[in-house]
């Protein structure tokens, strides 16, 4: 179904952090640019369409007025939010906001930590009909930030606390379509998801529990959550009834990456095991069933993935990376 | 990341040292009382009370420079001398090893696991010893009150950190290489066969419900490996079957160890621009350190009747050639601290420390005051 491309090297390697890649396509034939965390270090990379040119760019953690940090960075991703992108970090210490280039910061917020720093992994989401930003923190809170238009005037909106164990991914509802009523899923530790809708006050409209199992990634789409756990499951839910529509064994260690390719239905996952799989989703809405199928499986030899997405809404490219790879690896249907 | 994870990294890591310095005191015809004198010595300052009380306190992770340091001071805790070459060798050896038993747990608890077996390995290399055996004991006792309730994002987050520390570490060790886990250019194998982990189901099943939760269709997929069911889960306790063989004594067949320089470069010089912190050690690295020398035997010097050097190599002409052309990029740069033999110096050690973490405040100069306090320490 798919074969490999040519790989785009990165400057230092992938660290083994959750969701470890972040991809960014404005339009169909322009660049695609990609986002991968060494340590304290951001690599950035810009691919044009053909896969022929590529330019390079680090951005190191900066926090507050530091000129560089060696706080680790926890995730980098990108917000695509209704008039604009940003470029999402966040460290230790807190979380900053770049214009989607890396080239300036237009926002930075401490996390206090009034005991020694502990965990922190966490995931971004972007809401898709207003314009948040939210990042889940280690405490379990979510911070969802007001995102104007443009400019550096970003404000802390709310705190939403329902979680209480460490956040570990958000998902925003990514059909494009504004008939779901569900905006925004968030995961944590114990495997607890929070099923919300945005606004100027979030709503929480349904808390599907966890069986203190990680959940590692999730995703929403159609107003159904796919989440990825440590036990190498994967499991289908209707967002906000919590009804249970599959369970796959998919993979035989953790879960590092689910992404969903919207205009198909495709789902991809990696995980630790060295395999990617893709898979397909396809909704009833009739008899509210969901069916998925297995569609596909690739082995990246020796490597533990941390991190894959698809590069375009159809699934028709996908990329991996892989901890101690300095490449981010592509893979095009065939 | 996890602040949990430095006396597992310590343990681990030390447990290798351990295995490594017993095979080749064996291949050297050390007298037997002088190689378990070293043994004894090396695991009753490794399991101090001061220094594990130090040690297990929720912190950051040494910079690489430090933790070498502290384990440069740990092989000279005895009457054993070790060369730079040699002492870089065994460092390799020690971080690939736990490099690769990290790699390989199945699943993020089964760290504690690996723990478990170099612990049950230090208690029988001091069994003899009643004293030492207790403190091995106290430290299982730490190990357990502070671990085995911690839930399993936790002991990720824990392996994740320690895949940070390891990071861009390709090292060759040939007894890997030979046994078909490290591939030649560094990395190691991940087999997509066996068992998988426990509390993980074998790959291949798609269940599908109806909104009543009944079961509607069940398919197989073909899951593109060859995994069996889970072995039984290992035990946490003090005594017990720990199941997996990870963190296990590899060297006990004797068998040369070699470690090739040249596949790593590449990787290396990628690696050494993380650590950008200009200050050498911390005040909390130079406080383990102190704590560390505090609870080390005094030597008294030049007494060539007990003192002997162990070479990690098979002949002293190999040691220099290894010291020659080991590349600048793979230099762990430890810090020229002079062992202290005095125990009137090592006292004064001591006290400095002390007065330093009293007037303690986090301040922006207080990397000066860890170059003033290294600068002393030079002296000594």
């Amino acid at each position: 179904m798919y074969h490999k491309e040519k790989s785009i090297q990165l400057k230092s390697s992938a660290s083994a952090l959750y969701n470890n890649l972040s991809v960014l396509r404005i339009g169909p034939r322009s660049l695609t640019h990609f986002t991968v965390v060494h340590a304290n270090v951001v690599n950035m990379v810009s691919a044009s369409w053909d896969g022929l040119n590529y330019s390079h760019r680090q951005l190191q953690s900066k926090e507050g007025n530091v000129a560089t940090s060696s706080s680790l960075i926890l995730q980098a991703a990108w917000c695509v939010l209704p008039a604009r992108e940003l470029l999402v970090l966040t460290s230790q210490k807190g979380i900053q906001m770049y214009e989607s280039d890396g080239s300036i910061m237009v926002y930075w917020h401490a996390l206090d930590s009034p005991e020694t720093p502990t965990a922190a992994q966490s995931g971004l989401a972007t809401c898709f009909v207003l314009s948040f930003s939210i990042t889940g923190v280690s405490s379990g809170s979510l911070l969802v930030f007001d995102v104007p238009s443009k400019g550096s005037n970003i404000t802390l909106s709310e705190m939403l606390e329902e979680h209480k164990e460490p956040l570990t991914d958000l998902g925003s509802e990514c059909s494009g379509s504004q008939e779901f009523i569900a905006d925004l899923v968030s995961a944590d530790d114990s495997g607890l998801l929070c099923v919300w809708k945005s606004g100027d006050d979030f709503q929480l409209l349904n808390k599907i529990p966890g069986f203190e199992v990680t959940c590692s990634s999730v995703k929403l789409w159609k107003g159904i959550v796919a989440a990825g756990y440590g036990t190498g499951q994967i499991r289908l839910y209707e967002a906000i009834t919590g009804i249970l529509h599959a369970e796959i064994n998919a993979h035989a260690r953790w879960i590092y990456s689910l992404d969903i390719a919207p205009f198909t239905g495709l789902l991809l996952s990696a995980a630790e095991d060295s395999l990617v799989r893709v898979w397909h989703l396809t909704l009833t809405p009739e008899t509210n069933s969901v069916e998925i199928e297995h569609m596909y499986n690739e082995c990246v030899t020796d490597t533990q993935i941390c991190g894959a997405k698809f590069c375009d809404g159809d699934g028709y490219a996908f990329a991996v990376t892989g901890y101690d790879l300095s490449e981010i690896i592509r893979y095009t249907q065939a | 990341m996890s602040s949990r994870t430095l006396p597992l990294l310590f343990i681990n890591l030390g447990g290798e040292m351990l295995y490594i310095l017993d095979q080749r005191l064996r291949a050297q015809n050390i007298p037997a009382d002088k190689a378990k004198k070293v043994m004894n010595d090396i695991v009753t300052t490794m399991f101090n009370k001061k220094f594990l009380e130090e040690l297990f306190k929720p912190q950051e992770l040494y910079s690489k420079k430090a933790l070498r340091t502290v384990f440069d001071r740990l092989a000279h805790a005895s009457i054993m001398r070790l060369n730079q070459a040699s002492m870089d060798k065994l460092y390799d050896l020690m971080t690939m090893a736990f490099k690769y038993q990290v790699l390989l747990c199945q699943r993020p608890k089964d760290i504690l696991l690996v723990s478990f077996n170099h612990m049950d390995a230090i208690k029988d290399f001091v069994r003899d010893t009643p004293n030492i055996l207790s403190q091995v004991d106290e430290t299982y006792r730490q190990l357990i009150e502070m671990y085995t309730l911690l839930p399993a994002g936790e002991f990720q987050l824990i392996r994740q950190t320690l895949l940070i520390f390891f990071q861009d570490m390709h090292i060759r060790v040939s007894i890997f290489l030979k046994d078909k886990v490290q591939n030649s250019n560094g990395r190691f194998v991940l087999p997509t066969s066996g068992p998988v982990p426990y509390g993980t189901q074998t790959p291949g099943l798609i269940r599908m419900f109806t909104c009543n939760g009944e079961e509607v269709k069940r398919v197989q997929f073909r899951n593109g490996g060859n995994y069996t069911s889970a072995l039984r889960e290992g035990s946490f306790e003090l005594f017990g079957d720990r199941v997996i063989k990870l963190g296990t004594n590899m060297y006990s067949i004797s068998r040369p160890v070699e470690t090739h320089m040249s596949g790593s470069l590449k990787n290396s010089a990628q690696h050494a621009k993380v650590n950008t912190a200009p200050n050498p050690l911390a005040k909390e690295e130079l406080n383990l350190l102190a704590k560390l020398m505090g609870g080390m035997e005094v030597q008294k010097p030049g007494n060539p009747e007990s003192g002997f050097r162990v070479n990690l190599f098979a002949t002293d002409e190999e040691e220099e050639e290894a010291l020659i052309s080991r590349p600048a990029e793979l230099s762990y740069e430890v810090i020229n601290i002079q062992a202290t033999k005095d125990k009137q110096a090592n006292e004064e050690l001591v006290r400095i420390m002390g007065e330093f973490t009293e007037s303690e405040e986090p301040t922006p100069c207080s990397s000066s005051k860890g170059d003033d306090l290294l600068t002393m320490m030079d002296g000594l």
